[in-house]
C-alpha cells in the first residue's frame, strides 16, 4: 500500500520534512537568543516575560493557528500578502509555536549553569562573544534537547497546519493532516500507514540529533586537575598561578 | 574541533538546501499535480472536452471551500485536476463542514463555494453576498443503523417516522453537530418528525466528519443519518445496514456559487466564474453521473445542471 500511492506520499513526506525542518530552524534562530538573554539578564518583569515564554510552551497548536489564520485571512492585516494555505503560513504557524519551547528550553539551560562557571570562564579573559559562545558550548546538551523539543512539538501538530494550511492536496498536505483526513474518512489501513512513517521520520530525525548531542567530547584534552585545584592545565596562564599570562585580557565584567 | 567544524557546515548546507527546495516545492507541486494526476477513464476519451488554449490567468488561485463530504467521495480528486488543465488555474480545495465553508464565504476568504445547504445557502443568496448560484447534483442521505435496529425502523417508509420512533425508543443516535449540511439535514427531519429539538443521553453529537461519525455509530452500534457516498466507501469498514432511504426530505442537494467579487475586492471573480462553468458544462455533468459506477456498482452522484 505504502509503494502503491507512494508518489503522493512521498510527496506529503517531504514536505512535512521541509517545513518542519524550516520551521525549527527558524525558532532557534529566534529562541536561543532570546532565550540567552532572558536566561542571563535581570531586568523588571523579567519573571513575568519568562512566564509568558513558558506559558508559550504549552500553547494549543490549534490556537496559534485559529490566531494566525485571522492576521493572514484576506479580512486580516496581512491578508494582502496571500499567505494563507500556502507552506509558507504553515512555517509561519509552527515558527510561532516552536519559539516559546526553544526559548523556554534555552533558559532553563542558561539558568542551570551555575554562577560560578559564569565567573569563572569571565575570570578566564573571555570577551563577550567569547563568553556567550562558551555558554552556548556548556550547555549544549540542554540546548540540543530544546531543539528536540521543539522539532517534536511541530512535527506532531494537526490544528495549525490544518487551519492555515488547508490540507490542499499536493501542496500544503502534510503527514499529521493527511493522517487526521484519512481517519476522518474512515480509511484506517491509509492512515496507519500515514502514522508509521510519522514516527519513522520523527525518530529519525530525533535519533540524529541525538546523536549529536550525546557525542563523546573529544575536542577537549581534559588532563585531571593539578594538585594546586587550578583551571586545567593547558589553560594559558595556568603554568603560573600566582601570575596569570600578561597578555590576557583584562577580565573586567561584561556590561550585561 | 575539526569534526564539530564539519558538522556545523553539514547542517548548514542542509538548511540552505532545504529552504532552497523548500521556496520552489510549493511552486512546481502546484503545476505537476495538474499534469500528472488526471485520470485515465473511458470518460476522457469519449467526451469532448473544450480544450482551448487559454491565456494564463492574472490570478492563478483559486479558494474553493467545500465540504468533507465532497472532498471525502472522491469526485473532487477526479474533477479538478481536469479544470486545472483546461484553465491553468490553481485550486486551493478547503474542505471544512458546510458551516465554516459558508462563513468563509461570507466573509470573503474564499472565491467559490460548493456546498450542500440549501437552507442555509439562502440567507447568503437573499443578501447577496453569494452570486451566480448554479444547481450541480443531488445525492441522498440515508439512516444506517445496527442490524439488530433496536427501534424498528427498518419497516417504516417515511424517514420522519424512523426519526419519531429512534426518538421514542431513545435508542443511541450518532448526530454530527457540526452545522455541516448533513447536520443541517438531520435537523430538519427532526423538526418535520415533530421533534424539536433532540436531546438526552440516547442524542450524541459527534462534531465530526462523516465518516468518524459513522466509526463512531458503528462501535455504539447507533443509528445515524449519513450521505450515502460516504457510507458505500466506508462499508467494508462498518457493521451497519440501511434501515431507511427513499423519502424526499433526503435529497441532499449541491450547489455552486460566486463569492460576490463586488463586496469583496480581493476575490478571483474571473477564476470564480470559470470553476463555476466548468461545473454546469454538459461534459463534467456528464463526469459527474459516471463517477462511482465502476467502484460501487452504482454512481454517487445525480447531475442537475441541465434540468
Amino acid at each position: 500500500m505504502i509503494a502503491s500511492g507512494d508518489a503522493e506520499i512521498f510527496g506529503v513526506t517531504l514536505l512535512t520534512l521541509l517545513v518542519s525542518g524550516l520551521a525549527t530552524l527558524l525558532s532557534l534562530l529566534v529562541g536561543v537568543p532570546l532565550g540567552v538573554v532572558l536566561g542571563l539578564v535581570r531586568f523588571r518583569g523579567r519573571r513575568l516575560v519568562v512566564s509568558l515564554v513558558n506559558t508559550g510552551m504549552g500553547m494549543p497548536p490549534v490556537v496559534v493557528g485559529l490566531w494566525v489564520s485571522i492576521f493572514l485571512w484576506r479580512s486580516g492585516p496581512f491578508g494582502a500578502l496571500r499567505l494563507i494555505y500556502t507552506p509558507a503560513a504553515i512555517v509561519i504557524a509552527q515558527t510561532l509555536i516552536a519559539t516559546p519551547v526553544i526559548t523556554g528550553f534555552t533558559i532553563a539551560a542558561i539558568q542551570h549553569l551555575t554562577p560560578k562557571l559564569r565567573l569563572q570562564i569571565l575570570a578566564l579573559g573571555a570577551s563577550r562573544w567569547q563568553f556567550l559562545w562558551t555558554i552556548l558550548k556548556e550547555s549544549r546538551i540542554a540546548l540540543m534537547a530544546a531543539v528536540i523539543a521543539g522539532f517534536g512539538s511541530i512535527v506532531s501538530e494537526v490544528g495549525a497546519s490544518m487551519m492555515v494550511g488547508g490540507n490542499i492536496k499536493g501542496y500544503t498536505r502534510v503527514l499529521t493532516t493527511a493522517t487526521s483526513m484519512e481517519v476522518s474518512k474512515g480509511n484506517f489501513p491509509e492512515a496507519v500507514a500515514l502514522s508509521i512513517i510519522l514516527i519513522a521520520l520523527a525518530f529519525g530525525v530525533t535519533f540524529l540529533l541525538t546523536l549529536f548531542q550525546q557525542r563523546e567530547r573529544k575536542d577537549r584534552n581534559l588532563k585531571p586537575l593539578q594538585d594546586s585545584g587550578c583551571a586545567p592545565a593547558n589553560r594559558a596562564g595556568a603554568d603560573d598561578p600566582d601570575h596569570p599570562d600578561a597578555s590576557a585580557d583584562d577580565p573586567k565584567e561584561p556590561d550585561l | 574541533m575539526k569534526r564539530t567544524k564539519m558538522l556545523w557546515i553539514l547542517s548548514l548546507l542542509l538548511v540552505l538546501v532545504l529552504s532552497a527546495s523548500c521556496a520552489a516545492a510549493p511552486a512546481t507541486s502546484a503545476t505537476t499535480t495538474a499534469a500528472t494526476s488526471v485520470p485515465v477513464t473511458e470518460a476522457t476519451t469519449t467526451v469532448a472536452v473544450e480544450t482551448t488554449t487559454v491565456a494564463e490567468p492574472d490570478v492563478k488561485e483559486i479558494i474553493l471551500a467545500t465540504t468533507t463530504s465532497t472532498q471525502d467521495s472522491g469526485l473532487l480528486d477526479y474533477l479538478i485536476p481536469m479544470f486545472e488543465q483546461q484553465t491553468g488555474y490553481m485550486v486551493k480545495t478547503i474542505a471544512v463542514g458546510t458551516g465554516q465553508a459558508l462563513e468563509l464565504g461570507a466573509k470573503g476568504e474564499a472565491d467559490v463555494l460548493l456546498t450542500h445547504a440549501p437552507s442555509s445557502e439562502k440567507p447568503l443568496v437573499d443578501a447577496g453576498q453569494v452570486v451566480n448560484y448554479q444547481l450541480v447534483m443531488h445525492n441522498d442521505f440515508i439512516v444506517v443503523g445496527p442490524p439488530a435496529d433496536p427501534a424498528k425502523i427498518k419497516d417504516l417508509t417515511a424517514v420522519t417516522d424512523a426519526f419519531k420512533s429512534i426518538a421514542t425508543q431513545e435508542a443511541i443516535f450518532i448526530s454530527r453537530g457540526d452545522k455541516s449540511g448533513t447536520h443541517t439535514k438531520e435537523l430538519s427531519v427532526w423538526k418535520a418528525a415533530g421533534v424539536e429539538a433532540p436531546s438526552g443521553t440516547w442524542y450524541q453529537e459527534s462534531g465530526q466528519g462523516m465518516g468518524s461519525t459513522l466509526t463512531i455509530a458503528n462501535e455504539k452500534e447507533a443509528y445515524t443519518l449519513s450521505d450515502r457516498a460516504t457510507y458505500l466507501a466506508q462499508k467494508a469498514n462498518l457493521d451497519l445496514d440501511i434501515l431507511n432511504q427513499g423519502s424526499k426530505e433526503l435529497l441532499n442537494i449541491y450547489h455552486v456559487m460566486q463569492v460576490n467579487p463586488e463586496t469583496f475586492p480581493m476575490v478571483n471573480a474571473a477564476g470564480a466564474e470559470a470553476f463555476v462553468a466548468f461545473m454546469i458544462d454538459p461534459a463534467t455533468q456528464a463526469l459527474i453521473s459516471e463517477f462511482g459506477v465502476e467502484k460501487y456498482g452504482e454512481p454517487l452522484f445525480f447531475p442537475d445542471a441541465l434540468k
